[in-house]
């Protein structure tokens, strides 16, 4: 069995206990105006392109054949109309400015770049994370990852939206040692507004977790004026306190990216929002341990 | 600033204030007492006798200097930072005194008066006779081409044997107690049957001599010290004095029995290691924790001292070391080693003789000095075990992450495995530990000598240039073949190994002449007192009197000639993407005009560093082939020939001989440095790295060095030192030998802003991602930096 997987990190040291490999599958339903793996969100393979590193020599244009490339100012443009994804401009790239992100990968492929990793997991109490996009966009594959990789022992741990069928989460699991579960905002209309989807389905899918599963760590993406405003932290703090969630991860927003959205030839929606400041997630630090939660600033 | 003086007393930030500030200069002291008493000696009595009168002669004559405030007193040199010369080894001429002034890195103050003594004293006498000329008089022209060529260096050429470490003896015994089983050994001399009795006999009356002087000095100081407090007003320091003075009276003449005698007992031997000769890496009190803390334990309970003030005769006792730079280089000694670092390394933790856990107390408050002083000298380091408590590993990774580079971390129990393969005894394995950079040895008892550093792509070089070096055009090699006639990887590698048995076998040549010289001409009988088991064999330990005798070439730009070959080979021989005739005209041409072929070959080459078996294979040919070269020889002193994989600095030396390289490396750029992968080519993260590196046979060298940067971020929280410890433990059951952090701040950071070529490895952690510096764009980098610049550690 084959999924899409966008990028394997290795020395993972914030997606759960220990030193981690998060293994981030391509596709996501969401479209969160702050996403900073912009890359991740669409289902198919994709061109990235790394200003910093490209030197001008226009070898990527005369290995298209189909003229899709072109520099302008010595810099890449990329016309995605004429693009076939035929990769010739990737593969004579010399220095790696161009990059195809997204690559079909086997199980086994994806566990064996898993493995590699296992000693400093052994050590650390560590393990392997599944995230994303959306990793239960492709849920036999994640199933199949996750499954394989609890038989042979390996510590594992799904970072999710919530955004599937309860059934394809039910499924998942008992073969999820951890789930590291993303709430961004209760009020449904701003949900929508700020990542495209509603979030009925995602709290829905979180009290039923909590019912049949004891190791499930919130995460919260602290936004600058959209969810840490104190109305907004209280609602969230109170559904977790009603649903009996203890572990709460408030994940400081960064502008972190601006960068990926321009490699991908994309525009950013929070251009030029400022980060929060140390004051300001101590607030937010406070209010969500005076509902008795488990809060931490960070993954 | 304001964290690096927390903790100390007012004493000690002055102390360590007049340590800094003090510049580093000539003193012309030891070179007038040694060319005076080789006047009076020389010819008139055996060699080790005449080192040993011109020993005593130093000792007796040198002026004592009691710093202000110190609580541990003698210098080498007549005043802080006054650095000696050994013109017996190696006579400066007035130019390379006048370039030791001038340089800007590294230099030593010369006055018009020192050249005035050194050409009317010093040269007159020395001019043509020292070691340096002798020895360079001694090699083949082979040799002598090779050395100029930068194939390898020779470590012997101005400075003298060392690389040893005390152990526990001096801690029991006084050198009374050496005198005593010095008279047993001559006693036993039998000179009807003992056809070496006579060179014994020399050998051992010269320790004599030397543990007279020795005692001499430290009663010189004491008399010093009685003289201060004579005329000193300040009560407390009149006391203190005093109390100097009695400790200068007992020891070393007789075994400390206190933490302060200890200390300063060691600083005498210590300097009289340093005085009879300027031997590499100084020398080094080596497992100081362990040694300690009987005294420390015993005075604790016995309410004669606090930890406050065991941690104030620490902190004296550090500075002394910061006030000895190492001794002038020149040429390509200075290259090779442009440091004013002399290289001793303390040793914390590790297990005892009996292989227990021999973390302390002591070894705690050890890395609170370290933390508190943040002084280049000494250096230190952790010995790492299993049976060492995740607490130990914790406590040094704070002192890590303050960014400054110590301690660096080594596996205690690969060192004891290295120890037992090359046949130390389990005991002396234990008691054995790391110097200098990395370098393993049985501490006490073993002259584990480095001879030089080996350059092992500067071999490839000419390989592909038929044995030529291209530099110079000159036929430094063998004619191993047109690399353009070479069919696959196989028999390019076939060439590479001819040409590096060529090479081994000139630098062999060499250092077995040049182990001769020193056993022949410079015996150090002071040094050889407390290494086992010189008294009992009468022996020198430059003669091989040492229990166990080890020689090391230290192979130098792993990751560069592997990166190089992997290069070929996948791109010229598997893919067939460019011709070698392509390869070696942009070589021949550093690329000018090939930016893209250099990009590619720089980019889209699996490279070592990465946990890729197609380079990590390739490394590790080279370094079996180096090995197998190297490896079981004998040596001049009954010892064998070993390898270790260290640069210190002469990555960049060996670089600067070099042209441009396959990798994509350009002319006369540094090569990589220690087995760490080449600069900027690691490119996921520091566990791919590890298990590069440990796919290297590390227990079958006699040391490695791993470089990892590490950003501030990535050690911010306990957490993240836990982090740190689960990844040093993971490389140590790979049998990783050393590992040693960068942990970086935000000037760093700035700097690879402006220079990105340098800094391709860094990684920083983003938000929710870790990715490299270099991908970042600016407004991100500024952001990054600006948080760092905030981190409170």
């Amino acid at each position: 069995m084959k999924g899409k997987v966008f990028n394997i990190q290795r020395y993972s040291v914030n997606d759960g206990e220990g030193i981690r490999t998060s293994v981030f599958l391509k596709g996501c339903p969401l479209d969160c105006w702050w996403c900073h793996n912009p890359e991740s969100k669409k289902g198919i393979r994709e061109l990235v392109y790394y200003s910093s590193k490209c030197i001008g020599c226009g070898e990527c244009i005369s290995s298209c054949a189909n003229g899709a490339v072109s520099l302008i100012d010595g810099k890449l443009v990329l016309n995605k109309n004429l693009c076939r994804m035929e990769l010739n401009c990737e593969r004579c790239c010399p220095t790696g400015a161009i990059e195809v992100v997204g690559r079909e990968m086997t199980v086994q492929e994806v566990l064996a770049e898993v493995e590699k990793d296992r000693i400093f997991f052994e050590e650390s109490k560590g393990g392997v994370t599944f995230s994303g996009g959306e990793p239960l966009m492709q849920p036999e594959f994640l199933k199949e990852l996750l499954s394989v990789a609890q038989k042979r022992g390996l510590h594992t741990a799904v970072d999710t939206s919530g955004y599937a069928p309860w059934d394809i989460i039910l499924d998942i699991a008992q073969y999820t040692d951890l789930f590291l579960y993303d709430i961004k905002l209760m009020r449904d209309d701003l949900h929508y507004k700020y990542t495209g989807v509603s979030n009925s389905i995602i709290l829905d899918n979180l009290k039923k977790l909590a019912k049949i599963h004891n190791n499930i760590q919130v995460r919260v993406p602290l936004i600058p004026g959209i969810n840490n405003d104190e109305q907004s932290i209280t609602e969230l703090c109170e559904f977790l306190q009603t649903e009996g969630i203890k572990k709460v991860s408030l994940l400081p927003y960064h502008s972190t990216g601006t960068d990926k959205y321009s490699r991908l030839g994309e525009t950013y929606r929070l251009y030029g929002l400022a980060a929060l400041s140390d004051i300001e997630l101590q607030r937010a630090l406070a209010m969500a341990k005076s509902f008795g939660l488990d809060a931490k600033i960070g993954g | 600033m304001e964290e690096t003086m927390r903790g100390m007393n007012e004493r000690i930030k002055k102390l360590r204030q007049q340590s800094e500030a003090a510049v580093p200069k000539l003193s012309m002291e030891r070179a007038l007492l040694i060319t005076e008493a080789y006047e009076k000696y020389s010819g008139r009595v055996s060699i080790p006798v005449l080192r040993a009168l011109a020993f005593k002669h130093i000792l007796e004559n040198k002026t004592i200097c009691i710093n202000e405030g110190e609580l541990i007193v003698g210098e080498r040199g007549s005043e802080p930072q006054a650095a000696p010369t050994y013109p017996e080894l190696c006579c400066h001429t007035l130019e390379d005194m006048d370039i030791m002034n001038s340089r800007e890195k590294i230099f030593f103050r010369v006055t018009e008066e020192d050249k005035r003594l050194q050409e009317e004293k010093v040269i007159p006498y020395w001019n043509g006779k020292s070691i340096r000329d002798f020895l360079f008089n001694s090699m083949s022209d082979d040799w002598k081409e090779c050395y100029k060529a930068g194939i390898f260096t020779e470590f012997m050429e101005q400075r003298a044997p060392g690389h040893t470490v005390a152990d526990d003896k001096i801690y029991k015994k006084g050198f009374l107690n050496f005198k005593e089983d010095i008279q047993e050994q001559i006693e036993k001399l039998d000179f009807n049957k003992d056809t070496s009795a006579y060179e014994k006999h020399e050998e051992l009356k010269a320790m004599l001599i030397c543990a007279d002087a020795i005692v001499c000095f430290a009663k010189r100081h004491s008399e010093g010290a009685m003289e201060l407090a004579a005329s000193e007003k300040d009560e407390a320091r009149k006391s203190e004095l005093i109390r100097i003075a009695e400790i200068c009276t007992r020891v070393p003449e007789y075994a400390p029995e206190t933490f302060w005698e200890a200390l300063q007992s060691y600083w005498f031997v210590h300097l009289g290691v340093i005085t009879e000769l300027n031997t590499w890496d100084a020398f080094c009190p080596g497992r100081l924790d362990q040694h300690l803390y009987p005294f420390y334990k015993k005075e604790l309970e016995e309410g004669t001292l606090t930890r406050e003030e065991a941690k104030e005769l620490l902190e004296c006792f550090w500075v002394k070391f910061n006030n000895l730079p190492a001794p002038p280089k020149v040429g390509i000694t200075l290259q090779e080693s442009g440091t004013y670092t002399d290289f001793a390394n303390i040793n914390i933790g590790g297990m005892k003789p009996d292989g227990s856990d021999g973390v302390n107390e002591v070894s705690y408050l050890l890395l609170e000095v370290i933390d508190e002083m943040r002084l280049l000298q000494p250096s230190s380091n952790i010995q790492l075990s299993r049976k060492n408590p995740d607490s130990f590993i914790i406590k040094a990774a704070e002192v890590i992450r303050k960014g400054w580079g110590q301690p660096s971390i080594f596996n205690a129990d690969a060192v004891v495995e290295e120890l037992l393969r090359q046949g130390k005894s389990l005991e002396d394995a234990r008691c054995g530990g790391n110097s200098g950079c990395v370098e393993t040895g049985a501490f006490g008892k073993e002259a584990f000598i480095l001879t030089g550093y080996f350059n092992l792509t500067k071999v490839l070089e000419i390989t592909l240039n038929n044995g030529v070096d291209p530099r110079t055009g000159r036929q430094l090699g063998l004619a191993t073949g047109d690399a353009l006639s070479f069919s696959d990887f196989n028999e390019l590698f076939g060439a590479f190994k001819r040409q590096l048995n060529y090479f081994i076998d000139i630098k062999i040549k060499g250092n077995n002449i040049i182990e001769k010289l020193y056993a022949s001409y410079m015996p150090s009988p002071f040094l050889s007192i407390v290494i086992d088991d010189c008294i009992k064999k009468g022996k020198d330990y430059n003669s091989g009197g040492a229990r166990y005798n080890t020689t090391y070439i230290q192979g130098v730009g792993i990751g560069t000639i592997t990166d190089s070959l992997a290069t070929i080979k996948h791109h010229v021989f598997d893919q067939k993407s460019i011709t070698m005739e392509q390869l070696l005209s942009a070589l021949k041409d550093n690329f000018e005009g090939q930016e893209v072929m250099r990009q590619r070959l720089m980019n889209k080459t699996p490279r070592y560093g990465n946990d890729d078996d197609y380079a990590d294979d390739i490394m590790r040919m080279v370094f079996d082939t180096f090995y197998d070269e190297v490896n079981g020889r004998k040596t001049m002193r009954d010892g064998t020939y070993r390898i270790n994989m260290l640069p210190t600095t002469c990555h960049v030396y060996f670089g600067s001989v070099i042209g441009a390289t396959p990798e994509g490396r350009k002319a006369g750029t540094p090569l990589s440095e220690g087995i760490s992968p080449v600069q900027g080519m690691d490119r996921f993260g520091p566990t791919a790295v590890i298990k590069s590196a440990s796919k290297m046979d590390h227990l079958r060298t006699g040391g490695t060095l791993l470089n990892q940067k590490l950003s501030p971020q990535l050690l911010k929280d306990e957490e993240g030192l836990r982090k740190l410890a689960a990844l040093v433990r993971a490389y140590f059951k790979l049998d990783g030998h050393h590992i040693q952090f960068n942990v970086l701040d935000a000037a760093t950071l700035m700097k690879a802003q402006k220079n990105p070529e340098q800094f391709k490895g860094l990684i920083v952690r983003v938000a929710g991602y870790s990715d490299y510096f270099n991908n970042l764009n600016k407004g991100l980098q500024d952001e990054i930096i600006a948080r760092t610049e905030h981190r409170d550690f």
